[in-house]
């Protein structure tokens, strides 16, 4: 319910945005004793990333009013190449920038500074009264392309599996689709077993994995609560199960992990520096409320929403 | 007595304006399934029917068959009215012939009371108390399933399914009460035999419009049913997970791009679902406004 709504507010926050534009790009605005905004920031990329940046741009525009930030989705692709092309001053992008897009942006004289903002982490999720306590990524794989279908497989109780995913359009739900399921292999065509059952909030999850023994689920580390039992993963067998936190999500043993990033081009305007600088340290205390994991230097960071 | 001219205007204006508000609801209806069309029928060209009405919906990876979507509303429809077509006559006997005055005054209103709940409230009803109540009596793995669903849906079209039954025996003439009990019939052989066959046509109707209103049930059967989908064949279906067309839209629509295959085949959806809530509505009038037969019962 806390996406929901932070997906209604930043509708909201981009319908201001685009009037607050659309008012800037008129000639003349008569606009009283409001002065215009001496800087903008334009933002574009990842719509994993894009509720996390809008919550960002919210409260930097709240402390700052000076500043506009505008930010659009479309996936880290778009962002990266408007930022070559200079159209963008920020692209948000939930994967490392490929080799052939840095040269690009070389060829075009600008050379491109990663910044990791933030780390996505999914947690796998049970019933308290689960008796499994980890499973290797191959098992979760196995288990959500149905070919894995009573706990007893994997030494639990002889239940039946009730799978349970976000819906296909959230971002939770392709990254868990390519890194685990498919367990990161480019090539594999591997799919969700038809049985699982598409929960449209991750409150649905977490409604059905707190009452059902059979279930298990996954979602953004910072919507599970105290409620679920949350399964340690290991990379292969012989691997160390390792449970997610910040500490581990930041030192990269919880393997269903990817830092969030974003680039600039060449030397950032003051303007943006000072934002990126936000974000990196006061902004981090946002990070959880929208579901991911804060960078290590937040003593309280990782926690999940209470 | 002759009419100011004024007053005759003003009368004219008022016509005129309740006739065009009235034509506009025909044309509203006629202009949103246009818009259906010009969105949706794209989808029929874009990718060949062997895909849209296949078994798998993967809409993210090009696969778009529909069909365990379609099955799956029908199932959870029907199913619905089996639970709530003899609860909901029951309730209309009941209120309309056996019930004394001061009871018909309370369950009348309670059961527009009932009509009024909005469906996110049943649908988390559903989710957190009927589905573990289902799950455990039926040892099913999971309480999200068909069946849930159709208890909340049988739920959501009683009131729908009372009022206009209730409307049918009311519309049954006294005399062939009297007539009924004038032969010795007992009140309830009076009620089963004459007053409900009488009322047939009625009855037929308020199923209809309650099927109508079950089909399109969207919020509270996306949060029960689990929204997986599979075809939902073979006898345990009811008690598998079913995705529904109206889950489907719902949960989709909000973030498919624009003028994408996956946009142009979610209004497909639209198109199928406005078709079959058509013809049921369809069927539901032609019953209703056949001249009722007189002394052709049985």
């Amino acid at each position: 319910m806390a996406r929901m709504l932070r997906i209604v507010a930043a509708i909201g926050l981009g319908a201001w945005v685009a009037l607050a534009l659309a008012r800037c790009g008129a000639p003349q605005p008569a606009s009283g004793t409001e002065p215009p905004p001496a800087v903008s920031i334009q933002q574009k990329g990842s719509d994993t990333l894009v509720n996390l940046a809008l919550a960002w741009a919210e409260e930097y525009m709240r402390l700052h009013p000076e500043v506009r930030i505008s930010v659009t989705g479309g996936g880290s692709g778009t962002g990266i190449a408007a930022l070559i092309n200079g159209t963008v001053d920020i692209a948000n992008a939930s994967r490392e920038m490929k080799p052939e897009e840095i040269a690009e942006a070389q060829k075009n004289g600008y050379t491109p500074h990663e910044h990791i903002v933030a780390w996505d982490a999914i947690a796998v999720v049970v019933h308290p009264s689960n008796p499994v306590d980890g499973l290797t990524l191959q098992q979760v794989s196995d288990i959500y392309t149905g070919k894995i279908t009573n706990w007893r497989q994997v030494g639990g109780e002889d239940r039946p599996i009730v799978l349970l995913s976000r819906e296909s359009n959230s971002g939770t739900y392709v990254y868990f689709l390519e890194h685990v399921v498919r367990l990161g292999d480019p090539k594999s065509d591997a799919l969700f077993s038809p049985d699982t059952l598409l929960m449209p909030s991750s409150e649905g999850i977490s409604a059905e994995v707190r009452q059902n023994p059979n279930a298990i689920g996954y979602d953004g580390l910072g919507y599970v609560t105290p409620d679920q039992k949350t399964l340690a993963i290991a990379r292969d067998a012989n691997g160390p199960f390792v449970l997610p936190s910040a500490e581990t999500v930041n030192n990269g043993t919880y393997p269903i992990a990817r830092p969030l990033y974003m680039y600039t081009v060449g030397e950032p305007s003051p303007h943006v520096r000072a934002y990126l600088d936000w974000v990196l340290g006061d902004g981090q205390r946002l990070v959880a409320g929208v579901g991911f994991v804060p960078l290590k230097q937040s003593p309280t960071g990782g926690s999940a929403a209470p | 007595m002759k009419q100011k001219p004024h007053l005759r205007w003003v009368e004219f204006a008022i016509e005129s304006l309740i006739r065009v508000i009235g034509f506009s609801t025909v044309g509203f209806v006629i202009l949103i399934f246009l818009f259906l069309l010009r969105e949706g029928l794209p989808a029929f060209a874009q990718i060949d029917l062997g895909n849209l009405f296949g078994t798998r919906w993967y809409p993210t990876f090009g696969l778009f068959g529909t069909l365990p979507l379609i099955l799956g509303s029908v199932l959870i429809t029907i199913s619905a009215i089996v639970i709530a077509l003899p609860l909901g006559v029951a309730t209309a006997v009941f209120i309309r012939e056996v019930a004394p005055n001061w009871a018909r005054e309370i369950l009348k209103p309670m059961i527009e009371v009932l009509a009024g709940i909005p469906s996110v409230v049943l649908g988390f009803f559903g989710m957190t108390l009927v589905a573990p109540i289902v799950r455990e009596t039926f040892g099913a793995p999971t309480g999200l399933v068909a069946f849930t669903g159709a208890l909340i849906l049988a739920y959501m079209s009683l009131p729908t399914i009372i009022s206009v039954a209730e409307d049918a025996l009311d519309a049954v003439p006294k005399m062939y009460r009297d007539a009924g009990l004038a032969m010795g019939a007992t009140q309830w052989q009076t009620i089963w035999r004459v007053v409900v066959p009488a009322a047939r046509s009625g009855i037929v109707t308020a199923v209809m419009l309650g099927m109508g209103r079950a089909i399109g049930e969207t919020m509270a059967v996306m949060m029960v049913t689990g929204n997986a989908a599979r075809m939902p064949l073979g006898l345990d279906a009811l008690f598998r997970p079913v995705r529904t067309m109206t889950a489907t839209v719902a949960a989709e629509m909000g973030e498919v791009a624009h003028g994408s295959v996956h946009y142009h085949v979610l209004f497909a959806i639209g198109i199928i679902l406005f078709v079959i809530t058509f013809l049921i509505n369809l069927a539901a009038a032609s019953t209703m406004f056949r001249k009722r037969r007189r002394g052709g019962l049985r």
